[in-house]
């Protein structure tokens, strides 16, 4: 492009002088992609969706109508846009959207910590494990591939399990499930980066590992495990359910959204729109999280 | 700079200055008897280890200020070779003695230092730049690591953009996909020469460009050559590219140097048959003189188990009984037209070993009279 630039120059009768950008062309790279992410609809509708939820759960006492924990055996199971319930009542008279907007606070943090906790532990594990390749690669994946080798659900259910009912054992139990997967994709994408020229051209500059991880590296692996991550999210929050629907993770009376649909399920077949609606409210998050990553994963791509 | 925060650090303002040591005599890097195999994943009832035989004993000198090819078919060893030179990886055995010093041995040269001497610029240019990189931070990121302070980084990676012929103002900022491929290798060689080195290994450096951006690319590095009293190994497959470069080529084949001598003595006067096929098959600037019959049949032999004797004997056109059962020596040429001082022609072949059994070799009696 320059060379044809130079020669229309050199024919033209009165050479312009060349203008040069005085500043910059190139904005930052995740300023660009957060243009990019602005840009796309779903996933700004997704994230609205996902801040209301995480809004309306933080401020759950003022924004709830009424109170989740009330019994009121008049007001069993009322549908769907009952006066005072607008969402209904569940199967001991509780106000619905009450418990709906109560049980984010639980479901999303279940959700959320502990694949954010298992992203810190997992990344660090694949990208170590990635970068030295050999042998200790092989002796940590295969290692993980132990607890790989269980079903997610079985896994979890007999973490928590052995460790006793609670919040805090299910968030544990939850985490050490995603650890290997999340380490995994970590560890692929890493040993796929490492193989590159501009990692040996760094490795040249006589830098430090760590100092190429942290600069060269990471950049270029953390955003596909970032985007698989916040996939979890929602798997995440399913499992965290199943847990609670065992018995393993919330107990009654709290309000969760995996315990709600459990207790509720034995109404499908008098107010099947009300016992539907906890799980509802899964299904829009995990959505919204799925959509939401895919959209980052897209503006994240560079070459468009 | 966004990566590459500023961080407190020494004074850092200048990198100290890689000097000559040995005088211009001695070569700037003597490499003895490189070698590098690599293990074949068998399954483990194979009991035999079996290795493929990448780089096979090789030895040569590069002498100071001047350009050595090495040229090969692909799967000769070259970009091994080129790798344990820059120590990517590891050799097997052999040394490596950099301006007098061994490099990585007790009392000899240490490898931080020895890469700062040594830089590569490798062929893919997409592959070789962070794609989530500033130009800027890729060309500053060596200064930096070696405590370089942050407006040095920045007024050192400006000032070598505009060397290799890139306007900072423009380019600094720049991600490497909004490059072409003659701007990225461009950038490839501004930062292998942002450590200010005295050796730069090219690996088929220009092999990814078209003709007309070839031409500029080897023209800025003839240019920074000069300039910056480099010496460079180009390793590269294109025999007219090597012979626009370099002072000396070395050929290589299945892992081992088969003749190596000053580019007009390989060009014109090459004694192995090698040698001679592979510049046969350059193509002719003259259409009525086209290459009739190709002059080599089949493929390179296996390296993990290569031919007993000479390597090339069972694609040679004059192999004999000698070949199969000795390994020719690199054996210098005695009678060199052009005299001593441009380097001497050392071939690897039976025919130019005086009493090797092959029937063209010259006879012993005659070479000691010569």
């Amino acid at each position: 492009m320059s060379v044809i630039a130079s020669d229309l120059l050199a024919t033209a009768p009165a050479p312009p002088t060349i203008v040069v950008p005085a500043q910059i062309i190139s904005p930052g790279y995740w300023r660009s992609v957060g243009r990019r992410l602005v840009r796309d609809r779903v996933a700004m509708l997704c994230a609205a969706v996902l801040v209301l939820l995480v809004l309306a759960a933080i401020f759950a006492p003022w924004v709830a109508p009424a109170d989740p924990f009330k019994t009121s055996v008049l007001k069993r199971l009322l549908p769907v846009g009952s006066p005072n319930n607008w969402l209904g009542t569940d199967e001991l008279g509780r106000d619905l959207i009450s418990r709906l907007i109560y049980g984010g606070r639980l479901s999303l943090t279940m959700g959320i910590v502990p694949v954010t906790a298992a992203f810190l532990i997992g990344t660090t594990i694949g990208v170590a494990a990635g970068f030295m390749g050999g042998t200790v690669n092989m002796a940590v994946m295969r290692t993980l591939d132990v607890f790989y080798a269980f079903p997610s659900v079985l896994l979890a259910v007999a973490i928590s399990g052995a460790m006793g009912p609670g919040l805090s054992n299910s968030l544990l139990a939850l985490t050490i499930v995603f650890i290997p997967q999340i380490a995994r994709v970590a560890e692929s994408v890493t040993t796929q980066v490492a193989k590159l020229e501009y990692i040996d051209a760094a490795r040249m500059s006589g830098a430090a590992s760590l100092t190429i991880i942290r600069l060269q590296v990471l950049g270029n692996v953390l955003g596909p495990v970032f985007v698989y991550a916040t996939g979890l999210i929602s798997v995440c929050m399913i499992l965290a359910s199943g847990l609670s629907f065992l018995g393993l993770g919330v107990r009654p009376p709290e309000a969760e959204w995996g315990l709600m649909l459990n207790t509720l399920r034995a109404a499908i077949f008098n107010n099947p729109v009300v016992a539907a609606l906890p799980g509802a409210m899964i299904f829009i998050t995990s959505i919204c999280f799925n959509l939401l990553a895919d959209g980052i994963r897209s503006a994240m791509d560079l070459k468009r | 700079m966004r990566v590459l925060e500023p961080k407190p650090r020494g004074a850092g303002a200048q990198l100290p200055p890689t000097e000559d040591r040995g005088g211009p005599a001695q070569p700037l890097l003597s490499v003895k008897n490189l070698v590098k195999h690599f293990p074949v994943r068998d399954p483990f009832w194979v009991r035999e280890r079996r290795v493929v035989h990448a780089v096979d004993g090789v030895s040569f000198d590069v002498a100071k200020g001047e350009t050595l090819g090495i040229v090969g078919e692909s799967g000769c060893g070259k970009s091994t070779t080129a790798r344990l030179l820059a120590r990517l990886l590891m050799p097997d055995s052999g040394s490596l003695v950099f301006d007098g010093d061994g490099v990585g041995e007790s009392g000899g040269l240490p490898l931080t230092a020895y890469r700062r001497s040594l830089q590569m610029v490798f062929q893919d240019s997409f592959a070789s730049l962070n794609p989530r990189m500033t130009i800027e931070d890729t060309i500053g990121f060596a200064p930096w690591v070696h405590g370089l302070s942050h407006s040095a980084t920045v007024a050192r990676s400006h000032a070598l953009l505009e060397r290799v012929g890139l306007l900072p103002a423009q380019f600094a900022a720049r991600y490497p996909h909004e490059l072409s491929g003659g701007q990225r290798q461009r950038i490839n060689i501004a930062r292998a020469l942002a450590l200010q080195p005295r050796l730069l290994v090219l690996d088929e450096a220009v092999a990814a460009l078209d003709k007309s951006v070839q031409a500029q690319v080897l023209n800025l590095l003839q240019e920074l050559k000069r300039e910056q009293g480099l010496t460079y190994i180009f390793i590269s497959h294109d025999l007219h590219v090597i012979q626009y470069l370099c002072d000396r080529v070395m050929v290589m084949y299945l892992g081992q140097v088969i003749e190596i001598g000053p580019v007009g003595q390989i060009y014109s006067a090459a004694r192995h048959p090698y040698t001679l096929a592979l510049l046969s098959a350059v193509p002719s600037m003259d259409p009525t003189r086209r290459t009739a019959k190709p002059p080599l049949a089949g493929d390179p032999p296996n390296p993990i188990s290569p031919p007993s004797g000479c390597r090339f004997r069972d694609r040679c056109p004059r192999a004999e009984a000698v070949c199969a059962s000795s390994v020719p020596a690199l054996t210098t040429l005695a009678a060199l037209p052009s005299g001593a001082s441009e380097g001497l022609h050392e071939v690897a072949c039976h025919m130019s070993i005086a009493g090797s059994g092959h029937s063209a070799a010259p006879a012993l009696k005659q070479l000691e009279a010569a």
